[in-house]
């Protein structure tokens, strides 16, 4: 079971804080629930860029962001 | 519910070069905009337009800064249409609003005590006035402060989806400043009034109304679509080293001055600025509180209203505060005087007083609102 970090509501940056400790702690794959765009898009820039692929599941209001492996969907 | 993969290649303003497009236009906007008429190394300045409205609205009485600034509701309409078009308009609230006007009226008086938002610290910068050195220094150490805290737990806490109604409250409001603006009703014969406009002094200097509305539209639209925020490219390098943001304030520099350049609008220098004061202490302690505010609430004051026209009621709310800021900052007399004539302006003691106590407001805020240790 990976880890869920839920992020929803936050304003940015602690989304991104949020990911980078766990990227710091190395339990990959872990799951980044956010339901606005720009913490999508602050979260995947500062993932990829730190060399962690982040795959983008839009479910609704709310986006799942999986970094650093695959989560098969339920 | 529906479920569906997003693709990932980043759309055009997401990418490095958007974001280089949009500070390079903002900041060759902003000097268009003083060659129109707008202040000196004024041609764009949150801070300063907010309190002009305020101004405007008779929220201070200072009369050298009174007009209702149409950039402002310019960006706030362009923010609206772009948000609206890519599906981005999301009513939201509840992110601890009273803590955000407080840092909205603090981030406020920190401004006016340099005489600039961090969107002019820049500007000012491109005009050759070498004081916003010491305020950007100040500025990167008020975020720095605040990237402190962000990483020791600080937190205003979640905000929630609700009405529609609830996102278009700044967007109606700046509808309503744009009606007072063309009608400019008089109630009052005698004293004037509902709206002030200024006679002189900064507040008398402004491009046409339409240009300037257009222009704030312009700037509206690709701030929202490019998340361009003055105070997030100083977080986010020293919080991360993402210089994403960064890139963007560094062409609106290049680009800013590159046009003051050929307008000839650069005089390089520390005394004798326009609308600036060479009190270098003052300068810098009150952008480290402007810095720390807009860090403590995620967002420059351009950027806050750039969220509010997309449906951030807390985002609303801080801007308000701004305005109530620059009330009190009149007022009290807490802004700062500009230097004039050989003789170095600055702060009253009241001002300094208000840094202060700004700053210690703040720093209990970043010490006390932490949801872990």
């Amino acid at each position: 079971m990976a880890k869920i970090l839920d992020a929803r509501g936050l304003s940015c940056p602690q989304p991104v804080i949020l990911a980078v400790q766990a990227a710091g702690e190395s339990e990959f794959p872990f799951e980044v629930l956010v339901d606005f765009v720009v913490a999508r898009d602050n979260v995947r820039r500062v993932m990829e860029s730190s060399g962690h692929e982040v795959q983008v599941i839009e479910e609704g209001d709310v986006f799942r962001l999986i970094v650093g492996g695959t989560i098969t969907t339920p | 519910m529906s479920e569906n993969m997003t693709a990932n290649p980043t759309p055009f303003f997401a990418s490095r070069r958007g974001i280089i497009v949009a500070g390079a236009v903002i900041g060759l906007l902003a000097a268009v905009l003083q060659k129109l008429g707008n202040p000196p190394n004024m041609g764009l300045c949150m801070a300063c337009f907010y309190r002009d409205i305020a101004g405007a609205l008779g929220l201070h009485r200072a009369p050298p800064v009174q007009y209702i600034r149409p950039e402002i509701i310019g960006l706030v309409f362009g923010a609206v249409i772009a948000a609206f078009l890519n599906r981005e308009f999301r009513p939201r609230t509840g992110s601890a609003p009273v803590v955000r006007f407080l840092l909205g009226m603090f981030a406020m008086i920190g401004a006016l005590a340099f005489l600039g938002c961090p969107w002019r610290v820049v500007i000012r910068l491109a005009g050759g006035d070498l004081n916003a050195v010491v305020g950007l220094a100040g500025l990167v150490a008020g975020v720095a402060l605040g990237v402190h805290f962000l990483r020791s737990g600080y937190s205003l806490g979640r905000a929630y989806k609700t009405y529609p109604a609830v996102g278009w409250i700044m967007p109606a409001l700046m509808a309503g400043l744009l009606l007072l603006l063309v009608l400019r009703p008089v109630f009052n014969e005698k004293v004037g009034g509902p709206i002030f406009f200024s006679s002189k002094g900064p507040g008398a200097m402004h491009a046409p109304l339409l240009l300037s509305l257009g222009i704030g539209l312009v700037i509206g639209l690709l701030a929202q679509r490019t998340r361009f925020c003055t105070m997030g490219s100083f977080r986010d390098v020293i919080l991360m080293r993402d210089y994403h943001l960064l890139t963007g304030v560094a062409a609106l520099v290049v680009a800013a001055l590159v046009a003051n350049l050929i307008l000839g609008q650069v005089k390089f220098g520390i005394t004798g600025q326009p609308v600036a004061h060479s009190s270098h202490v003052w300068n810098f302690l009150g952008m480290v509180l402007s810095g720390l505010a807009f860090a403590l609430a995620g967002g420059c004051p351009g950027r806050q209203l750039i969220l509010a026209g997309e449906g951030d009621g807390d985002a609303t709310v801080f801007v308000l505060g701004m305005f109530m800021g620059a009330g009190f900052a009149h007022n009290f007399m807490l802004a700062a005087t500009p230097d004039k004539a050989g003789l170095v302006g600055g702060l009253s003691t009241a001002g300094m007083v208000a840094v202060v106590l700004g700053l210690v407001v703040c720093l209990t805020f970043g010490f006390a609102l932490r949801e872990r240790d």
